[in-house]
Formats: C-alpha cells, structure tokens, sequence
C-alpha cells in the first residue's frame, strides 16, 4: 500500500511541480507576482499606503493563484479511466486525494512562500510583515489546497466546471483570508493559530469529501 | 495460480429511470470464460462495470475472488507522457517484473507520447497494462474495437493463454471474439 502511495504521489508531483505536464508551478508564481506588480501601479506610489495594504494584497494574490491549476487537478484523471483502475486495485479515493493535496500543496505553498519576498520588496512591506506574512501563508496554504482538490474533485465532469470551482472556492477561502490577513494587522500569533485551525479542519474534511464526490461522478 | 470465482446472481442494471435488463446471475470458476452479446446500448459496459464493482448494481449481488482487470475504452495511459513512461507508471504501482510482452507490437512506440498514437496502438498498449497487472479476472469491453487482423488474433490468443492459466475472462462485444470453450450470453434475453 505505502509503495502504491509513493508510486502515486512521485506521478502526482511530475504533473504538478516546476515544468509539469499540468501547467506547474510556474503559471501560478507568475500570476501572483503579476498581481504584486501591478497593485502599486494601480494605487499609486504612496509608501506608507502600500505597507499597509500590501499584506493584504499578497494574501488575495495567492488566493487567487491557487485557483489557476484546479481543472487539471482532478478531472483529466477521471476522464481518462484512471481512477477507475486505481479502485480495482482497491487504492481508495481517500488515499488518492491525500496524496494529491500533499502534491498540489508542495506545487504551490512553498514557491509561493518564496515568490512572497520578492513581492513584499514591491509593496515596501518591512520584515516584520513579511515574517508573519510567511507564517500565515505556512498555516493557510495547505488548507488552500485541500480545498481546491475537494471543490475540483465536486465539478470534475461538470459543464463549466473550471469556472464554478473557482467561484466555489473564493467563499470557502474567506475564513482562511481573513485569520491570514487579519494576523497583519492585530500582530501576534493568535490569527495565525487560528488560520492553522481553518488549514487543519479543511485537510480532515477533503480527502472524504472529495473522495465521496469521485465515487458519486462515477457511474 | 490461486482460485479465482466470479459470482452474480440476479443482477439487474438502472441507467437513469430506465431499467437496462434484470434478472441476470452468471458463475464462472477458473479456466472458464464468457462472451456478453448485444447490441449497442444494451448494457453490456455498464455490466461490466457492476461486476467490477465500479458501478452499484440496481439489484442483485456480485461476489469475486481474485483481482479484478477492466480493459474498456479508456486506456487509463497519462496522454502526455511517452508510451514507455505510461506504462511503467502502472507497472511501478502493480509491482510487475514482466517485460511488455513483445509480440504486442509496442518496443517501437516507447519514445511516443500517447496522445499520438493510432486507436489499435493504444488499444494494444491497455492490454500491456491489463497483462502487467496480473489479475485473475479479465474483463474485456470490445476488446477487438480499433485492432488490425493480425493484433485481433493476438487479443484473442491472450484471452484463451490467460483462461489455460486459470483465469476468468468475460468478453462483452457485438463482434464474434473467437475463444475456445466459451459461453455465450445475450443482454437481449435479459432486457426488462
């Protein structure tokens, strides 16, 4: 079973990671330093507002670049029969999912943590905001991804799905906003516990619910 | 080999509010193998799919000893990758040491990402995946769809060399398949 694992995470992290078959990691680090780029642009050179606000920014701008990879996380798999033989080989959706999370996560949360300096250089944040900026973004990426493998694994096979799952996540991501971006401005690590606790809650919910959806699209 | 069984017994198969056939059991014991006959829309892959246990039966029960192999119309194969890396994905995960059997056809096409190959390579290319997976029970979807004259035969020497070593192969297609000592139903004897 751990070998099966292993195989599935090692073919899940050659789609998903730098230069994988399923866009990579690149597509969503540059979408977010596109989007750190231009804010100062469409705000205007006001240091002190960018500070301020700037936080916040890097928050929204991973949100939303987690959202870009979701339609190939999970539907090219269902579509070409893959799950189907992984369930004769009695490798439970559960366990595929989990495996996914871990790979979509190491696809996006670490580059994304990396991709945060540059960008606080852009905003003018100083190193205390990035710092807990980091930390946030350590606690409340990973239950980004469990929630975009459990909203791809809900429209996978739907019409449009690419398109609902991204407006399905953005409300399911707000408890997430606001614990990371709100850690900014109360200080302290009482907001990044609390992201933590949305982060773990999401990882126990996904695997189940997104194992639930897979088997009830199959049929 | 150990043994291996297939048992359904009054199985009956809902697509929507339509009832495809009812009243459906069959048994098969090592060695043995069946042809499912019908025309198109008649249930034949949707049976196969309730004896794999991929699909919930709408009545009736299916019982197995021995894993399970399913050769249906989707290859299972990442269309990406070459063909050689495709499969030793599957072959990584089923733990298999055998060679892709060569009389397969398939030596030439390794470097070839498998969104380019032709139906019958890839059609060639499952059964690689169907042989390396070593299951007891074979569950082919017209397996003959898209293969030459020549791949047909050999599709169905696998199935007769698969059933001589013990295995149960079940075989749904309107084409004739030619295996030795096979037994023959028709969904249309069954259709509710």
């Amino acid at each position: 079973m751990s070998s099966q694992l292993f195989q599935l995470l090692r073919r899940d992290l050659a789609m998903l990671l730098l230069g994988g078959r399923r866009g990579g990691t690149a597509l969503p680090v540059l979408f977010f330093l596109a989007v750190a780029m231009l804010f100062p642009f469409a705000i205007g050179p006001d240091a002190r507002l960018l500070a301020r606000t700037g936080g916040g920014v890097i928050w929204v701008a991973a949100l939303l670049a987690a959202i870009l990879p979701l339609d190939r996380l999970i539907e090219p798999d269902i579509e070409q029969g893959m799950f189907d033989q992984w369930a004769l080989r009695g490798i439970s959706e559960e366990w595929i999912v989990t495996v996914r999370i871990t790979a979509h996560w190491l696809s996006f949360g670490p580059p994304l943590m990396l991709a945060s300096i540059p960008a606080a250089a852009l905003l003018g944040l100083d190193s205390k905001t990035l710092s807990s900026v980091e930390l946030g973004l350590l606690a409340g990426t990973p239950g980004l991804a469990a929630l975009g493998v459990m909203v791809a694994a809900l429209t996978a096979g739907l019409r449009g799905g690419a398109a609902l799952a991204g407006l399905l996540v953005i409300p399911l991501a707000v408890p997430l906003l606001i614990f990371g971006a709100g850690s900014l401005s109360t200080g302290g690590s009482s907001g990044i516990a609390l992201t933590a606790a949305v982060s773990l809650a999401l990882l126990a919910i996904a695997p189940f619910a997104a194992g639930a959806a897979i088997r009830a699209a199959r049929g | 080999m150990q043994a291996c069984r297939l048992i359904a017994s009054d199985l009956a198969c809902r697509r929507g509010d339509r009832v495809l056939f009812r009243g459906l059991s069959l048994a098969l014991d090592a060695g043995q193998a069946l042809q499912v006959a019908g025309t198109n829309g008649i249930g034949k892959s949707s049976l196969l799919r309730i004896l794999a246990g991929l699909m919930p039966a709408f009545s009736g029960s299916v019982e197995h000893e021995g894993a399970v192999g399913l050769l249906d119309e989707r290859p299972a194969l990442d269309p990406q990758l070459p063909l050689g890396r495709a499969l030793d994905f599957w072959r990584r995960l089923d733990g298999s040491a055998k060679p892709v059997d060569p009389r397969l056809g398939l030596a030439h096409l390794n470097d070839v990402p498998v969104r380019y190959l032709s139906t019958g390579q890839t059609k060639r290319a499952a059964f690689a995946r169907l042989i390396g997976q070593s299951a007891r029970i074979w569950l082919l979807d017209e397996p003959l769809n898209g293969l030459d004259n020549e791949a047909a035969r050999f599709a169905e020497a696998l199935a007769a060399e698969h059933c001589a070593k013990g295995g149960i192969c079940i075989v749904a297609s309107h084409q004739p398949f030619a295996l030795p000592g096979m037994a023959r139903i028709d969904l249309a004897d069954f259709v509710a």
